[in-house]
């Protein structure tokens, strides 16, 4: 196999947990809210998921504890931010520290212990077809479905009516309100969605990408997902491309080190991060364009009275 | 009967100081639940977790110990979130801070330097690293518009990279058995002790000293009333011509300054040389400090040896009660849910209608 199809292949793999991620958090801010605790969620969404996987022998259902478990601190949130109105920032935060020594709390056993994990799809003679069959039918099965994730959300923001009260529950929850629509109820959905899709960003971190449980795994990947929204200007297949690009750059770092590359490898790995830095500076230098695509009540707590 | 909230017509200043005590209450509730969850007698666990680490003299020193960089970051991190500036990357502008002072220490090498030059020559440097370090974001933020608590995060993972490739490689103590550290500083470079035998050192003196001075500077200054101003107000700020951009520089500045002479007192302090990682999360665990304290300089003081007894507590709990040290951030991540839970009684009460008629739908 030449090393192009083998770099998009590990591209694609290394912008899963971001299509995942950031989808999610996209729909929750959709609907204003501005939930911080990605990072959190996605930790918490690993562990669960490896636990699960490791006890049951079915990484498959470890995957769904992942969503589930992620969905279930994001309820956490919603009960503090949306019903008690705290201010979303400080809550978000509040998530992903919380999930930070939540996941390290639980995970603690399951340091050094080996799954089985979600490993790539083979189908006889179409995967072996030259070149197309490993790009069209060679990849993870939680590919496949951060792409149906992605065509779902486009789906469902932009072509359902369903979609439409989310969007104007994002822009005008006053308004939304005023012609009959549960504002706080919406926003709870969107929150619980957002969370199980970090849910699931983790799972594939924990059960099929590594697969395995380290500390702080994510390494700040729920922090580049929130960054991939605000590149992505709220679109959602802008979102893909950002999360594929900040892919290829944490695959930058083994690939100049295959390639004999004499740097450090402390300052390779800053590459993302620096990416992250440089890439939002760009975007938001611009404020028009931020404001125009930016949910007009992001980050406002609701107040039905 | 239904229950609902009702916006008080002005905040609650009983609620406000009642909602840390609240939070801290619900937090044991939670440590009792967790404590009987993993068949621990939950009064011995407590007494494990509370009580023994602060039963000594040594206990209560380093109670004192941890809580300096918490106090002194949250500080820092108060006068920027008083103002709505956000600055979350505490931990990389102590991990700068950490890197210059200690960088000056290895520099100065064996006792050529006396103690009174070195030391505030130290501190100077950490200082200025911390708030070079959170210049970025503040410069990204006025020039570029770019989200300051994005790109304060991320400068977290880029400095604790460069602290790893330094510790791994140009600054590694060529003694040292290929351990990614620096030499030992020398006794010049370390802070003196305040209390004998004990590592209690004069760190906790620069750091309340420094809590009074940012009172002043936000109770008495035009500055401080200024940023407090912003923080609550943001179009009446506006309107009377503060202007946001020297906020949000100084809110950032402040913090970075701050995290930057915690990361010194940290180095030069119980650490004594520069490790790969200079802090157990001093810089995030102080967000959760400076909004348990509210943001006022005594809540900070206190918020920060109720911060630094969880430290305590999760290491005592980790050899007496054989829990995992972890169990420490969960405390801190509970704690800061229940405050802001407890929070919505600063604007708001409950009020119990009796069979209210609902409103038509």
């Amino acid at each position: 196999m030449d090393t192009l199809t083998q770099l998009v292949l590990l591209s694609l793999a290394a912008g899963t947990p971001l299509v995942f991620a950031a989808l999610g958090e996209l729909v929750v801010e959709k609907s204003g809210v501005l939930n911080l605790g990605v990072e959190g969620m996605m930790l918490v969404g690993a562990v669960a998921s490896f636990i699960v996987a490791a006890r049951t022998q079915s990484p498959w259902l470890g995957v769904g504890a992942g969503a589930l478990a992620a969905a279930m601190l994001a309820f956490v949130f919603a009960v503090i931010a949306l019903t008690l109105r705290a201010n979303q920032v400080a809550t978000g935060l509040a998530l992903s520290l919380f999930g930070v020594g939540l996941s390290a709390f639980v995970g603690r056993d399951f340091l050094s212990v080996v799954i089985e994990g979600i490993t790539p799809i083979h189908i006889d003679r179409l995967t072996d077809i030259p070149v197309v069959g490993r790009l069209l039918f060679g990849h993870n099965p939680l590919v496949y479905a951060s792409l149906v994730l992605f065509a779902c959300v486009q789906w469902f923001l932009y072509g359902t009516r369903a979609g439409l009260v989310l969007r104007a529950v994002g822009e005008a929850p006053q308004s939304a309100h005023a012609i009959g629509y549960h504002v706080i109820a919406i926003r709870y959905a969107a929150v619980l969605f957002g969370g199980a899709c970090a849910g699931l960003g983790g799972a594939f971190l924990a059960v099929a990408y590594t697969p395995s449980w380290v500390e702080g795994m994510t390494a700040g990947r729920g922090w580049i997902a929130l960054a991939i929204v605000v590149f992505a200007t709220w679109k959602p297949w802008r979102v893909l491309v950002g999360a594929y690009l900040f892919g290829s750059v944490t695959l930058a770092q083994f690939q100049a080190q295959a390639a004999g590359v004499a740097v450090a490898s402390q300052l390779l790995a800053m590459l993302p991060y620096v990416a992250t830095i440089v890439v939002l500076a760009i975007i938001s230098r611009d404020a028009t364009t931020i404001r125009l695509n930016a949910p007009a009540s992001l980050g406002k707590a609701y107040h039905p009275e | 009967m239904r229950a609902f909230f009702e916006a008080r017509p002005q905040p609650s200043r009983l609620a406000v100081w009642m909602a840390p005590v609240l939070a801290t209450g619900a937090t044991l509730v939670i440590g009792f639940i967790v404590f009987e969850a993993f068949d621990k007698n939950p009064l011995a666990a407590f007494y494990a977790f509370f009580i023994q680490p602060v039963a000594t003299r040594y206990g209560v020193a380093e109670l004192l110990l941890k809580a300096t960089p918490l106090m002194l970051i949250a500080t820092g991190l108060a006068i920027g979130y008083r103002a709505n500036v956000w600055n979350i990357g505490a931990e990389g502008q102590l991990t700068l801070g950490a890197m210059a002072g200690g960088g000056l220490a290895l520099l100065a090498g064996d006792d050529s330097w006396p103690a009174f030059v070195l030391l505030p020559a130290m501190f100077a440097c950490g200082a200025l690293a911390g708030m070079a370090w959170a210049a970025i974001p503040a410069w990204l933020r006025t020039r570029f518009n770019a989200n300051e608590i994005l790109t304060s995060l991320m400068l977290v993972y880029i400095a604790t990279l460069l602290l790893s490739w330094l510790v791994h490689g140009p600054w590694r103590d060529p003694e040292g058995y290929n351990f990614p550290q620096s030499k030992l500083f020398s006794d010049n470079a370390l802070l003196p002790n305040l209390l004998a035998e004990t590592r209690l050192n004069v760190g906790l003196a620069l750091a309340l000293a420094i809590v009074a001075l940012a009172w002043l500077f936000v109770r008495r200054h035009i500055v401080g009333f200024e940023m407090r101003v912003a923080g609550l107000a943001p179009a009446a700020a506006n309107y009377a011509g503060i202007s946001a951009r020297r906020n949000v520089w100084l809110g950032m500045l402040a913090g970075g300054a701050c995290a930057g002479l915690a990361g010194v007192g940290e180095a030069a302090g119980p650490i004594g040389q520069l490790l790969p990682s200079m802090s157990p999360g001093y810089g995030f665990a102080a967000i959760i400090v400076a909004f348990v304290g509210r943001l006022h300089p005594l809540g900070i003081v206190l918020a920060s040896l109720l911060m630094s007894l969880l430290y305590l507590g999760g290491e005592s709990a980790q050899m007496n009660l054989a829990l995992p040290s972890a169990v420490t951030g969960l405390f801190q991540g509970t704690l800061l849910f229940f405050l802001l839970a407890a929070d919505v009684f600063v604007n708001y009460r409950v009020r119990i209608a009796r069979s209210a008629p609902r409103p038509a739908t």
